[in-house]
């Protein structure tokens, strides 16, 4: 029980912050019809830039300034290299994005170095936030949750209760016919890149103190977000939010799991020897298998449901 | 009741010698044969052997990419699997279990590269364009995941290493010395060559076309477009497999790197910056790719970074690749307007090189400084001595920057310009030959 609610409580905070990155990436997507590779690395110039200006001015400011800072990088991105390849069709546009992750890893390590660099969690936000039967679940997991739920609420709030989110929405769906309304609609594309990768940076605010701020971050947790987007439906925020808590707490439950097919042989009674073909396969324990456990979950979907978990159509 | 005799529907078809592809082909072969002899050195030679392979490998790659319109992020799996293959068969042939000549083990490379086709390629090819780009990455990570954890089989973080010198030598050849594995490279890359660019005017690899270009047409003429793409992937997964044959002989090692991400990313670039679109481009790209990654990494270790702002440049500027840069010119050369663009090239080309020039000294300084910084902030750029402490060099840095940032500017509208007035003539000039 105690590790049961332990887990499911890291799990679903691993999932929020996975849902930060993917509702970004999201609503760029189903806005421009871009797939953003370089999003993760929009999440790590967060982290390292508020690791910045946490050592100057203090976490708080950060917190604020550093989503601020990376959301004008992308709309500087898009204004000056999106929106130039565009015409080009699709895949240029997936071409930039894979190339820019490129410059922007390298770009990071020119300025920061190889090495990990030292991000800490705030001392207010140290320490246990409370303790379940033995294990305490920490003050940081809480405050990620808080900020996450917090950003979802504004989002859907923005989205659906304000002019600015109108004009999204219908610009998701009728672009001309907004534009004949008079509205610019290559800005209100370059505000959601900015949006999408202001939301990104904000979850490698609070996800770069949480787990560790290095050049890698991006690429072990950019290939998560495109199984989220995939799982859940490309161009779904629900789909999105329901795929990343689903493969957050997946995840989470299955490194703490240490159990292999050779211990349910076992407990089944059936003798397994060595010699056994598949026997390095059955001996592979869950935790073993967790980093592959997302990808398998996206092959079966597209098996079973190819238009992901919500999605409304098939690519 | 006697059968008439059959005869086979005899149609006569005029087949002249083509004179250019054969003159092609055979320039192509002799520059295979050739080039060992005139750059001799140990270097060069692994050059062009890493050439060889990633050009099978760009070849296979572009066979999806620019004549399917599949866009994949992870196709290093099939080669990689496929090395990993080929190297447990060389270790089986060193230990007598298994009979078969080290020039064939490519081969082998490829039937398990075509098997992990038949196998992935289901799932991957269910979809096309953006979720198809997306599968891939998926299962390439997957594999990569998976390959750290069947130690046994992927030998881990070490892999898998071998011995290419077993068995009998067949008429002198061991395959110990580099330049006769450069020639086993360069026979299965000329042969691929030719199996890949045959396959390109079979009816599937037509049909491949159509369905990149319209697969709403493609239905209705009766195509099945999932399967169109799903053989496609299959043929394509084999020579990929053959590049990781050659690649496990060549190093003789052969790691989870083979089948990472990072090396998806790789075959991606070289064939884009070659140019998709041609058949010969990846061929370009590769060339350009090996000098980046071997030769330029041995003297900066900012290479990626160079790399990664060309490829950029080329999505932006040229996505037709080096491969339409250069027929582009050779339109103009043919209808003789190449001198009105000489004074801008002039310009762009000097102005590009002192910007260049500022670039490099900005990137190597920050480099120098931020990851080398036990060995203090003195270096030497193009054999000058240069301290990254001393603001006088950064000054000097960031004005050549800037003033090669402002003339290049300046220099690339007024070739612009020019450029697409020349086009404009020649565009003009073929519509009138046209109504001729």
């Amino acid at each position: 029980m105690e590790f049961f609610l332990i887990s499911l409580l890291n799990g679903v905070s691993y999932g929020l912050l996975l849902f930060m990155l993917a509702s970004g990436l999201t609503l760029i997507f189903s806005m421009m019809g871009v797939l953003n590779f370089a999003h993760a690395s929009f999440y790590m110039i967060g982290a390292y830039v508020a690791y910045q200006i946490s050592t100057w001015i203090g976490y708080w400011p950060a917190l604020v300034l550093a989503p601020l800072v990376v959301g004008l990088l992308g709309a500087l991105v898009e204004k000056y290299g999106l929106r130039r390849v565009h015409k080009w069709g699709h895949v240029p546009e997936l071409l930039f994005t894979f190339g820019l992750s490129y410059i922007i890893v390298e770009l990071v390590q020119i300025i920061w170095g190889r090495a990990a660099v030292p991000y800490q969690v705030p001392a207010e936000l140290q320490g246990p936030l409370f303790t379940l039967f033995s294990t305490s679940f920490p003050k940081y997991r809480g405050f990620m949750m808080l900020v996450a739920v917090l950003m979802l609420l504004a989002i859907w709030l923005m989205l659906t209760r304000t002019r600015i989110g109108l004009v999204i929405q219908a610009s998701l769906t009728h672009p001309e016919t907004v534009e004949a309304l008079g509205h610019n609609v290559p800005r209100v594309f370059m505000l959601t890149f900015a949006g999408g990768t202001a939301l990104a940076g904000l979850a490698g605010v609070i996800g770069g103190n949480a787990f560790v701020t290095e050049p890698s971050m991006a690429a072990l947790l950019g290939s998560i977000i495109f199984v989220v987007t995939v799982v859940g439906g490309m161009g779904s925020l629900a789909g999105a939010f329901l795929a990343s808590l689903l493969i957050g707490v997946m995840q989470t439950f299955a490194i703490a799991v240490d159990y292999s097919g050779l211990k349910l042989a076992e407990d089944l009674g059936i003798a397994v020897s060595p010699e056994m073909p598949f026997h390095s396969v059955l001996s592979l324990t869950v935790s073993q298998v967790a980093p592959i456990l997302p990808y398998l979950l996206l092959v079966l979907i597209l098996i079973f449901r190819p238009k992901g978990l919500m999605g409304t159509r098939e690519g | 009741m006697a059968h008439p005799p059959i005869t086979a529907p005899r149609s006569v078809r005029f087949a002249p010698i083509n004179v250019g592809r054969w003159f092609v082909w055979g320039a192509t072969a002799l520059l295979f044969l050739v080039l060992p002899l005139v750059f001799r050195s140990g270097f060069a030679i692994t050059l062009l052997s890493q050439m060889g392979i990633l050009i099978v490998f760009a070849l296979s790659y572009n066979m999806i990419f620019g004549q399917g319109g599949m866009l994949s992020f992870g196709h290093a799996v099939y080669s990689g699997l496929g090395a990993f293959f080929a190297i447990h068969a060389m270790n089986w042939v060193g230990a007598g279990t298994l009979w078969l000549p080290i020039s064939l083990i490519p081969l082998v490379g490829g039937l398990f590269g075509a098997v992990f086709g038949v196998l992935f390629g289901y799932v991957t090819t269910k979809k096309a364009g953006t979720p198809f780009a997306m599968i891939t990455l998926g299962i390439g990570e997957m594999v990569f995941a998976a390959s750290l954890m069947f130690p046994g089989f992927f030998g881990g973080e070490g892999g898998i290493s071998s011995d290419r010198v077993v068995g009998e030598p067949f008429l002198g050849i061991t395959y110990g010395p580099a330049i006769q594995v450069y020639y086993l490279i360069a026979v299965w890359c000329f042969v691929s060559m030719i199996a890949m660019f045959a396959f390109s005017h079979t009816p599937l690899g037509r049909i491949s076309n159509a369905v990149r270009d319209n697969p709403e047409r493609a239905e209705f003429v009766g195509y099945n477009t999932q399967r169109v793409r799903y053989l496609v992937l299959i043929v394509s997964a084999f020579f990929a497999g053959i590049s990781g044959g050659l690649a496990a002989i060549n190093f003789e090692i052969v790691t989870a790197e083979n089948v990472s991400a990072l090396r998806s990313g790789a075959v991606l670039l070289a064939a884009f910056i070659g140019g998709a679109m041609f058949f010969f481009g990846p061929v370009i790209g590769s060339v350009i790719f090996v000098l980046f990654a071997v030769a330029l990494s041995e003297w900066t270790r900012a290479w990626q970074f160079y790399l990664g702002v060309f490829f950029v440049l080329m999505v932006m500027y040229a996505p037709g690749g080096v491969a339409s840069l250069i027929l582009m010119n050779l339109r103009v050369a043919q209808y003789r307007l190449f001198g009105r663009l000489r004074d801008p090239y002039v310009g762009v080309l000097l102005t590009g090189a002192v910007l260049l020039l500022g670039i490099i000294l900005v990137v190597e300084m920050s480099y120098h400084l931020t990851l080398n910084f036990a060995a203090g902030s003195r270096t030497t750029l193009f054999g000058f001595p240069m301290d990254g402490a001393d603001p006088a060099f950064w000054a000097l840095a960031f004005g050549t920057l800037i003033a090669g940032a402002l003339s290049f500017e300046a220099m690339r509208r007024n070739f612009a310009r020019e450029w697409g007035a020349v086009q404009e003539e020649i565009e003009d000039r073929i519509r009138r030959e046209q109504r001729a």
